[in-house]
């Protein structure tokens, strides 16, 4: 009994936090202000960890909000106030073929959902999961999963040269 | 919980995500679109971790984040650099590539 209110609970919280990240995702693509889209997309992002808490994913949503809400949203407000004489609300963000973009996104959608609904209908989500925890993740990425640590590695090495020899003035 | 349920939340967050980069034409908000479907992967690849009681989900969560946080270091930097020489950031406008 306790159980099965926990997991009403569950769906209550999934359902509030999808529909709070479902109106900040399309304020971020709809907004007219640079900085307005940018704390639109914390939202976004902040919702996506709680889904991770939600998903038993502790570590990814730790990471998420480190990573995310911490440091990639501080490089967005960067480029945005050095990009950008004013803050403030701009007219000139669009395409003038967006609408477009509303039957591709819609037609994507549908094949999306149809596939899911009728692959995965009423299926449930096992009701005590087993228990990932964070020794078991280092096990993967340093074992199994070794080899595109070191891609990553180097990725991210010459992202961050990359990123030096763009923006430096010379 | 439905496994379903998450799967369609992040198909929803990818297709505003694709419509976001068909319709914006700042950099920056082009960007901040990848990153909604990003995140729309993240919640799949949890999804589906949990549904199949592996860590491998986990796993490639963390190298996809790992990965957007690089893709963004390096296309800001390129979107500096493309301001500093026009002073626009539209994306419609550049068009030296075409050769």
């Amino acid at each position: 009994m306790i159980a099965i209110e926990l997991l009403v609970a569950q769906n209550i919280g999934f359902a509030v936090i999808a529909l709070v990240m479902i109106v900040a995702a399309l304020r971020v693509v709809t907004t007219h202000n640079v900085v307005h889209a940018a704390l639109w997309l914390v939202v976004v992002l902040s919702g996506a960890a709680a889904q991770y808490v939600l998903l038993a994913a502790e570590f990814v949503a730790v990471t998420q909000v480190l990573v995310y809400i911490g440091a990639v949203m501080v490089l967005f407000l960067f480029g945005t106030m050095l990009t950008r004489a004013r803050i403030g609300t701009e007219r000139d963000l669009n395409n003038p073929y967006r609408l477009l973009g509303i039957p591709v996104a819609g037609l994507l959608f549908a094949a999306m959902a149809i596939a899911i609904v009728s692959s995965f209908g009423d299926e449930q989500l096992p009701s005590d999961p087993r228990v990932i925890g964070i020794p078991e993740i280092s096990d993967q990425i340093f074992g199994a999963y070794l080899l595109p640590f070191w891609a990553l590695s180097f990725v991210l090495l010459a992202a961050i040269i990359g990123a030096i020899v763009l923006a430096r003035k010379d | 919980m439905l496994t379903g349920q998450f799967l369609l939340l992040g198909a929803i967050l990818f297709c505003i995500g694709v419509y976001g980069v068909i319709a914006r034409k700042n950099a920056v908000l082009v960007l901040m679109s990848i990153e909604l479907i990003l995140n729309s992967v993240n919640i799949n690849l949890l999804a589906f971790a949990l549904r199949n009681g592996s860590a491998d989900g986990h796993t490639f969560a963390l190298y996809v984040i790992a990965v957007a946080a690089a893709e963004v270091g390096v296309g800001l930097a390129m979107v500096l650099l493309i301001y500093r020489n026009r002073r626009n950031i539209g994306l419609d406008e550049l068009s030296e590539m075409h050769g």
